[in-house]
């Protein structure tokens, strides 16, 4: 993780050994940060007095100018090798800056327009009837039980199947489950909505639509990675403890729930919040297997139920009368599932911190 | 895997030792976890099971039985085209950022924030679909209308920005920008995951021979890196080909078959016509979608197996 040392001593001893022999002088400590203001400054002139200025345009040229402004400042001072090192640092500060920047408009223009659409009223009515579009309480509801049913399936099988994996698990069966939770991560989530649509639709009749369904789609989903994070954290519980426990005749069922699991309590906790959060914004196996309605329907097996995701497509595909209020409605359910998956992976990241046992 | 057998064995022959209480625990034990074991082998061969008993109506009618009046096939052929050209577009421009990414928080950035950074990152991977869907919808396609009609004036002469620009920004490249900027955590996560294993001896015989931090990166990170980032990509394409919301929102659809990236009308995806028609079809319409989905679910299967068959390549030298 940490990066080589860095002092200038050592950097020129290092281009005396190399014998480039082009001075082996070495550029001030701002000049990366001097070539890409300046190919700054510059773009933006030259892009203006052509008319074609646009800070995207701008961002895009600065870096690219910046890179070859570095390359030929560097080259004549430090040499060649020096100044490639320099020019590719300089692309690939800038390559992490263009990937962060969408990424930070994002978190930023959801805060901004969320806080619009939200108020009291969002999270305690439901839409029936409401001539100016109501609140979203029964999508939340609706968010929190299917994601609790998904929670209550897919934890204990796939809490099981990896102890099974780690404790029990050779031969075929293992390499076989290997493999397909490997598979079984890859499916895309639209696809496990099918598949529980498909499901219900072959017993139940064609289209039926409730809670129970969108959480076993959840499920599938849910359940290879908490297999995977399962897995990982078993694989840390050092032997040396289960010998301990088999030397003092435990029985090997006792041993894994009361030394292993213990043992792996934070993380498995982490494990299961971070898969949580993954799910709880699914929106494209809920929108084929819950369906959309206006009302509170706390009852998952019964009719459809609404929830964060789904409302905010809906919001957005079909904006009411007034078009706006709509449309921040839309946003607010966002940055409703925004903060709620923000606050699962905080508190997950926390309780591994304050829970973990020291592994040694 | 030997210590492992060892205790396992240890443990057997103590639990048989014992008294038949405990090896009754023992044995409810190892069968419920057995049984959850396959039950995850079961769900996996239910989703291809049902898919196909629900798409089969659909693949086996005439043409004149379905819904649009053509053949399955040929209903198909241009949502897979747009499935792929959306995730390869997405894979080409997210790649290259994210082993950017993981480089300079492996190797560039001060240790202390590059921990803060990585969190960042990960916490990027947890956002749902939809808000990347109301973002490129809101934000990124109208912000993107200039910077096209520009694409078109001056590079008009290549196909892919032969134009006539949309104004509403509702093209194929923003959606290729946006599944960029979504699955780009998850290709920079495992990248980084692996550049940070590059054995520290390897790195430090680098730069003990006098190699540049960049001569050190290219001669150590990356060969070792190798194998990982190209499955990690493949893991991204993966997941960029089964995208549904984020599509569904922001392109504007036509059918047919385009490499116009810039264009009104663009060629729509497997996942994003479900997610758009489900809602309001019924009967054979249904079964129609399910095939499709079940094309959707061949192509990424085949996309990941691509990618172990890589690993496993690479881990065999």
């Amino acid at each position: 993780m940490t990066p080589p040392p860095d002092n200038s001593a050592a950097l020129s001893t290092r281009s005396v050994l190399a014998g480039e022999g082009s001075g082996g002088g070495t550029l001030p400590d701002w000049a990366p940060y001097g070539a890409f203001g300046g190919a700054l400054v510059f773009c933006a002139a030259v892009l203006a007095a052509l008319g074609w200025f646009t800070v995207a345009l701008m961002l895009v040229f600065g870096c690219l100018v910046a890179i070859v402004a570095i390359y030929a400042w560097s080259r004549p001072v430090e040499g060649r090798r020096r100044a490639k090192d320099r020019a590719i640092t300089m692309a690939i500060v800038a390559a992490f800056g263009i990937a962060m920047a969408p990424l930070i408009s994002l978190l930023y223009e959801v805060v901004k327009r969320g806080a619009a659409g939200i108020s009291w009223e969002f999270f305690t009515s439901d839409a029936r009837g409401a001539i100016t579009g109501g609140g979203a309480e029964h999508a939340i509801v609706g968010t929190l039980i299917i994601t609790a049913c998904a929670v209550v399936i897919s934890v204990p099988i796939g809490l099981m199947a990896a102890i099974y994996m780690n404790e029990y698990g050779r031969g075929p069966l293992l390499r076989a489950l290997t493999f397909f939770v490997d598979v079984m991560t890859g499916i895309p989530s639209i696809v496990a909505g099918l598949f529980a649509y498909a499901l219900f639709e072959l017993f139940l009749g064609p289209g039926i639509q409730m809670g129970i369904m969108g959480s076993l789609a959840l499920s599938v989903l849910m359940i290879p990675i908490v297999i995977r994070s399962a897995e990982e954290v078993l694989k840390i519980v050092p032997n040396h403890l289960r010998e301990a426990s088999y030397a003092l005749g435990t029985p090997k069922w006792k041993t894994i729930t009361k030394v292993v699991l213990p043992t792996a309590f934070a993380g498995l906790v982490t494990g299961v919040m971070l898969a949580t959060a993954r799910i709880i914004g699914e929106t494209a196996p809920l929108l084929v297997t819950t369906g959309v309605v206006s009302s509170l329907n706390t009852n998952p097996f019964q009719g459809r139920m609404q929830n964060l995701a789904v409302y905010a497509y809906n919001e957005y595909r079909s904006p009411g009368v007034m078009k706006q209020a709509s449309y921040d409605r839309a946003w607010a359910a966002a940055l409703t599932l925004i903060a709620i998956v923000m606050i699962l992976n905080v508190i997950a990241r926390l309780v591994y911190r304050r829970y973990k046992t020291e592994i040694r | 895997m030997s210590s492992v057998d060892t205790t396992t064995n240890a443990g057997q022959l103590l639990a048989t030792a014992s008294g038949g209480r405990r090896r009754r625990g023992d044995r409810i034990f190892s069968n419920t976890a057995v049984i959850a074991a396959v039950t995850i082998l079961a769900l996996l061969v239910g989703v291809a099971v049902f898919l196909v008993t629900e798409g089969y109506p659909a693949l086996t009618a005439s043409s004149a039985e379905l819904p649009k009046g053509e053949s399955f096939l040929s209903y198909v052929a241009p949502l897979a085209f747009g499935t792929c050209l959306a995730g390869v577009l997405a894979m080409i421009i997210a790649v290259p950022l994210a082993v950017a990414v993981a480089l300079f928080i492996t190797h560039i950035a001060p240790a202390r924030i590059a921990l803060t950074l990585g969190f960042f990152v990960d916490l990027l991977a947890a956002i749902p679909s939809i808000i990347y869907g109301l973002w490129g919808i809101f934000v990124l396609g109208p912000a993107a209308v200039p910077a096209m009609k520009w694409l078109e004036e001056k590079l008009g002469w290549i196909p892919i920005f032969e134009g006539p620009a949309s104004i509403t920004g509702r093209t194929m490249l923003v959606v290729g920008l946006v599944l960029a900027v979504m699955i780009l955590p998850i290709v920079s996560a495992v990248a980084r995951e692996v550049f940070s294993q590059t054995p520290r001896k390897l790195q430090e015989g680098a730069q003990a021979l006098g190699a540049t931090r960049w001569e050190m990166i290219r001669t150590t990170v990356l060969p070792f890196g190798k194998s990982s980032v190209i499955s990690g990509a493949m893991l991204g394409l993966g997941r960029a080909l089964g995208e549904t919301m984020a599509v569904a929102i922001i392109l504007s659809v036509s059918g047919g078959v385009t490499f116009n990236l810039i264009g009104q009308a663009n060629p729509s995806t497997i996942a994003a016509n479900i997610a758009l028609n489900f809602p309001e079809s019924s009967g054979l319409a249904i079964n129609l979608l399910i095939a499709t989905g079940l094309v959707l679910f061949v192509i990424t299967l085949a996309t990941n197996f691509l990618a172990r068959m890589i690993i496993a390549r690479s881990n065999a030298q």
